[in-house]
């Protein structure tokens, strides 16, 4: 089986963000970035298909160059290749334009199987899986929590709301986005990471593909939400601020 | 028809309560856009909701009904809708931010080369377009959102962002709308929902909870949120990844894929609060959040906020708490 997994590189999840003097978009360059979340577990089940049922698993990001970190992740983890779409100025394509990129190069692959994380953890709109499928003419399936090979193609879990799931078979190829937890994540091993190096990376950029930025959707203006609370912040040192907070709960709040 | 149109979600006769969120957030739209507001129900015998939609304010109500729209699939419910909308020609198309639409919303905007403007917690009118409000970095931040290119647009509405009470009444009527489908162009091939197992651990009644999230940092140092759930008699429940870990059982799960809570107090110990977790517990009449981010969206909605290292203010607070109930 031939797997594509779609990844992306997004903000480290403790960053302290600081809104750029633009107004648009947030100052990108005292971040650190890391793997979006839900995409590792999305390569993670990628590699464990593999393991199961043989095939390739090929990585696949639309980034800067500083993406490249979450490209050699990716193939020291297990992935046998990768291709990367370099793109400095990504914001410029709205959720429809990346996934127009990614369609354009998961058409000369060809995968049996598409996967990628259910969301991002910095846009998150959630729904580069579902256009890509629409883009390729595929099937698809949402918020995954197994995925079985069957003759006709794949089972997959589906998670509903409420503590409810569904079973779906479609037939392959299709495109799957990944909820986080449907398996335990993989270390890369100092062999892996050896090994990374030696491996492909095929770059392709906006206008290789033949994608042109003209975005639909445009953010205006990005700032912090107002406070829907108004929220007592209590100070002092760990044991003054928990007293008094009882005191608060007991005799104001009335909850103790 | 260019007006709003807000496409109701039902599962076997029953109404997602999201769906009149997402009406009052389309007739507040249409109210200040000057447009007429429209509802639309997909399914099979679904014409006694659609009378139940047909008495509140609206243009008219769609009732969208197949034989092959009975159980739900992507590949049905986008080329229905899809058929509705060109017909139609609505200017703006709203639903409620659920995980059905999740599956097929973005779908059906492509087909009109549009984007999905998902999860939406608010939005304001310029020049009679929508200015759409939603949050980046899991509600570390907002930002407006503006659609161009050609109509419809479209948007899904988050949970709790409007009030379903304030969805107006009024007199319309069901118009019935057949779309053309064939069995063919539906690949997925659905089973019946399930639940993995029954409940054992009901929140929904405990009076005082206490939640952990990523800030405990690893499953040893559970003990140190137990101890404080049971000096104040209280459930111990998490957030998702700590579930999704293994650190505490699934049914302990609070948030849009566990349980819905609305206890007297919720006690949030290291959660950070991304929107699938305050979903499922900003009704709580109490809220206290200890975090070491003074920036994690769990302050917006918590009453009482320490910012701090978690380590130290929880042991602190149980010796406290057992202090008080001497």
């Amino acid at each position: 089986m031939k797997i594509l997994v779609s990844i992306k590189q997004v903000p480290a999840r403790d960053s302290q963000l600081r809104i750029d003097p633009n107004g648009r978009w947030i100052q990108e360059s005292d971040l650190s970035f890391e793997t979006n979340e839900p995409d590792a577990f999305a390569l993670e089940e990628a590699l464990r298909l593999k393991e199961q049922h043989g095939g390739e698993v090929v990585a696949l990001c639309a980034g800067p160059a500083r993406a490249s970190q979450t490209i050699r992740e990716a193939l020291a983890k297990g992935a046998d290749r990768a291709i990367h779409i370099e793109e400095e100025n990504l914001s410029a394509f709205d959720t429809l334009g990346v996934a127009k990129l990614l369609a354009k190069a998961a058409e000369t692959e060809k995968p049996d199987l598409i996967l990628t994380g259910l969301q991002s953890d910095d846009l998150g709109y959630g729904q580069t899986g579902v256009v890509l499928a629409e883009l390729l003419g595929l099937p698809h399936g949402t918020i995954i929590m197994a995925v079985e090979k069957i003759d006709s193609g794949i089972r997959v879990k589906r998670e509903l709301e409420d503590g409810w799931f569904q079973n779906v078979e479609m037939p392959l190829p299709a495109v799957l986005t990944i909820q986080s937890g449907i398996n335990k994540l993989r270390y890369a091993t100092l062999m892996g990471i050896k090994k990374a190096k030696t491996k492909e990376v095929k770059r392709l950029s906006a206008s290789e593909l033949g994608v042109a930025a003209s975005p639909t959707a445009s953010i205006q203006r990005v700032y912090l939400p107002q406070r829907t609370k108004q929220t007592q912040l209590i100070e002092g040192s760990a044991k003054e601020a928990a007293a008094k907070l009882v005191e608060k709960l007991r005799f104001e709040a009335r909850v103790i | 028809m260019s007006g709003v149109l807000v496409v109701m979600e039902q599962r076997a006769g029953v109404w997602h309560r999201m769906s009149w969120e997402t009406l009052a957030a389309g007739q507040q739209l249409a109210a200040q856009t000057g447009l007429k507001v429209y509802g639309a129900v997909v399914g099979q015998g679904v014409g006694a909701l659609a009378e139940e939609l047909a008495r509140k304010k609206l243009g008219h109500v769609h009732a969208v009904e197949h034989p092959l729209l009975a159980t739900y699939t992507a590949d049905g419910f986008t080329a229905a809708l899809e058929q509705l909308i060109r017909k139609f020609n609505p200017s703006i198309v709203l639903f409620p931010h659920t995980y059905q639409v999740r599956d097929f919303a973005p779908k059906l905007a492509t087909r009109f080369d549009q984007v999905l403007v998902s999860d939406a917690v608010g939005f304001r009118v310029e020049s009679n377009t929508p200015i759409f409000v939603r949050q980046l970095f899991q509600g570390k931040l907002n930002a407006d959102v503006k659609l161009g290119g050609g109509e419809p647009h479209f948007a899904s509405i988050q949970a709790g962002a409007f009030r379903a009470d304030q969805v107006e009444d009024g007199a319309s009527q069901v118009v019935e709308f057949k779309p053309e489908l064939t069995a063919e162009i539906i690949r997925a091939k659905p089973q019946e929902p399930f639940r993995e197992s029954a409940r054992a651990v009901d929140l929904t009644s405990a009076d005082i909870i206490v939640s952990v999230g990523r800030g405990i940092k690893e499953k040893d140092n559970i003990p140190i949120v137990e101890e404080l759930a049971k000096a104040l008699g209280a459930e111990l429940a998490a957030s998702r990844p700590i579930c999704d870990s293994g650190w505490l059982p699934m049914e302990r799960q609070v948030g849009s894929s566990g349980q819905t809570v609305s206890p007297k107090m919720y006690l949030a110990v290291g959660i950070s609060g991304a929107i699938q977790h305050l979903v499922g517990m900003k009704g709580a009449k109490i809220i206290v959040a200890i975090n070491k981010d003074a920036n994690a969206p769990i302050f917006e909605v918590a009453d009482y906020g320490i910012v701090g290292d978690l380590f130290e203010v929880v042991p602190a607070l149980v010796e406290e708490v057992k202090k008080s109930k001497v």
